[in-house]
């Protein structure tokens, strides 16, 4: 009875959380218009639960809508203003290898920015991509009672761990180890890559986990009643029905791998140049917006040209997002 | 007539369930059995002991000796790939690989080291007749298996399983999800098959075992209840239980 007073009372007044406690008595008059599943005026309540419903899943999602609209709206309003206001070229943004917004004259190449981003997300995915599928195959066809009770904790648990920590980890063990190895600072597109990998290896392999273990059980029984050893049916059943959803899991991998910044940041060096060694400093498009985010003035050139980074950030995830979508129409058909 | 599977004192435990008890059961060369009996009384499991999918399940527990031409498949000595090879199946519900009709049918020979190109063609048509199916797919071998419909993706199966040329072709309920005509054409299909194989049929449905079936074996609760020709079982039980069975009083 008070669970289903619970919700008319927040509708009706939103500060009278407390109600659940109060008497029946108090709460019967908002009994009638609210969605009170037995007693008289049946069809008055029952409409009044409808409408209260429809009602507050309207507000949300305009909400939601209104927020995308206003971040997509806003972040192109001040990137686009680079452009068509304080006059930089698309193409020297696009294709310049040059980055000194503060220099005499200023110029604004961010392309050692978008390199260093695809280059970061995709070595991750390049790393991460046979981890979590090994991993994947071994949860879900080696040792299923292990996988499910001990691994895929521990690997969710890793999509838990603030990426503060992940660069932290990343300074302190990754970098030194590859400057003890390679030439270099040990800062660097390798070190980046590695710390992504880590962070974007649980998207990747809870997406290969569900993809395998939602897979038909007649698929497996009908290899290995062909004479199908265990490999063999991984390899040529197994791989081939689930490679449409591990390319959806690898894309969102990358997608998120792109938009990561702090601990990226930690390790990469935020050096503004194309790096010719992947043991060299170089920046990715958010590195260089946290860094530089907070020495420009609203408003200001140098302050837009950011944003105009933030674009490009955001025109990538869209163009992700739409490759997931092709990849999932793909597999559903 | 001579055995190709001899079956004897077999027992197999799910963990504490004793699934099946003590069987016995001989399988004649080139003909067709059929197992009947109600739900959950363990044909289709006594089905797996035969090609050894059983090992596939966790605390599956055999023992006694199932022999196909004499050699024990349980010995340690078996290589259970070659035994399923030899020994074939079809399951109940139709699942052809996401795959060409192709390449479906090439899988097994493929799996078993046959590369030439000439060679799988000619066991893809092979077998595709085999399983008359080849009139209606021969012109889309390369579309995917998953269009066909249900009876004719049933049917790729069998020529799925025919293509490893196998001795004995196990079907678990292979019709059960099927439409009336698709199992009429399978039915068609063992009654021509067993010139070539052994075939061992689970079915649900007592007219189809009578219809295509030599011998038939009755279970009931883990027990093989009784096994004769399948005219003398149909028209002359031995157990009461089976007459039960067949003249309808349960299951």
């Amino acid at each position: 009875m008070k669970a289903t007073l619970q919700p008319s009372n927040r509708s009706s007044d939103g500060a009278s959380l407390a109600a659940p406690v109060q008497g029946e008595a108090d709460n019967q008059p908002m009994n009638d218009t609210s969605s009170r599943p037995s007693g008289g005026n049946r069809k008055r309540s029952r409409s009044g639960g409808e409408w209260f419903g429809k009602t507050y899943t309207l507000i949300c999602v305009s909400v939601l809508i209104i927020t995308i609209f206003s971040i997509v709206y806003f972040v192109a309003s001040k990137g686009l203003a680079t452009f068509f206001v304080d006059g930089v070229s698309l193409k020297e943004f696009l294709t310049g290898v040059k980055w000194s917004p503060d220099g005499e004259p200023a110029s604004f190449g961010a392309l050692p920015f978008i390199t260093g981003s695809f280059m970061t997300s995709i070595l991750a995915a390049c790393i991460s991509a046979p981890l979590a599928f090994c991993a994947a195959i071994f949860m879900t066809e080696l040792m299923p009672k292990f996988g499910k009770r001990v691994m895929q904790p521990v690997i969710e648990l890793l999509a838990g761990i603030p990426s503060v920590v992940y660069g932290f980890v990343g300074l302190t063990v990754i970098v030194p180890t590859l400057r003890a190895i390679f030439p270099g600072q040990g800062l660097g597109v390798a070190a980046g890559a590695i710390v992504l990998s880590i962070m974007i290896l649980p998207t990747i392999t809870t997406i290969a986990t569900d993809a395998m273990s939602n897979l038909p059980r007649g698929l497996k029984e009908g290899s290995y009643a062909l004479g199908a050893t265990r490999w063999q049916t991984i390899s040529r059943s197994i791989l081939p029905a689930v490679m449409p959803s591990m390319l959806t899991g690898v894309v969102l991998g990358i997608a998120r791998a792109f938009g990561e910044a702090l601990a990226v940041q930690m390790v990469i060096g935020n050096a503004p140049f194309i790096p010719k060694s992947l043991f060299e400093s170089a920046s990715t498009l958010t590195s260089v917006i946290t860094l530089s985010m907070g020495n420009t003035i609203m408003g200001s050139v140098q302050n837009n040209v950011l944003w105009s980074l933030a674009l490009v950030l955001l025109t990538m995830t869209f163009v992700f997002v739409f490759i997931v979508r092709v990849l999932e129409r793909r597999s559903l058909r | 007539m001579t055995s190709i599977m001899e079956i004897e004192r077999l027992n197999l435990h799910y963990g504490e369930f004793h699934a099946l008890k003590n069987m016995k059961l001989d399988i004649p060369k080139q003909t067709v059995t059929a197992f009947i009996g109600p739900s959950g009384c363990g044909k289709s499991t006594f089905l797996r002991t035969l090609n050894r999918m059983n090992d596939l399940v966790p605390g599956v527990q055999i023992d006694g000796s199932v022999k196909l031409d004499g050699q024990d498949i349980y010995s340690d000595d078996t290589d259970v790939e070659t035994l399923r090879k030899r020994v074939g199946m079809v399951f109940q519900q139709p699942n052809p690989f996401p795959k060409s009709i192709f390449d479906n049918v090439a899988y097994g020979p493929r799996l078993h080291g046959i590369k030439d190109k000439a060679r799988l063609n000619e066991i893809v048509e092979r077998s595709l007749r085999g399983a008359s199916l080849w009139e209606e797919v021969k012109d889309l071998l390369n579309k995917s298996a998953l269009s066909l419909s249900g009876g004719q993706q049933q049917r790729l199966c069998i020529a799925r399983a025919l293509a490893v040329e196998p001795d004995v072709l196990l079907m678990d309920e292979a019709t059960s999800a099927l439409d009336p005509i698709s199992t009429l054409k399978i039915e068609e299909l063992v009654r021509e098959l067993k010139k070539d194989y052994t075939i061992v049929m689970v079915t649900h449905n007592m007219h189809q075992a009578a219809r295509v079936s030599d011998r038939t074996a009755f279970f009931l609760n883990g027990e093989l209840v009784e096994t004769d020709d399948t005219e003398k079982l149909f028209s002359n039980p031995v157990d009461s239980r089976t007459e039960d069975y067949i003249t309808g009083r349960f299951g």
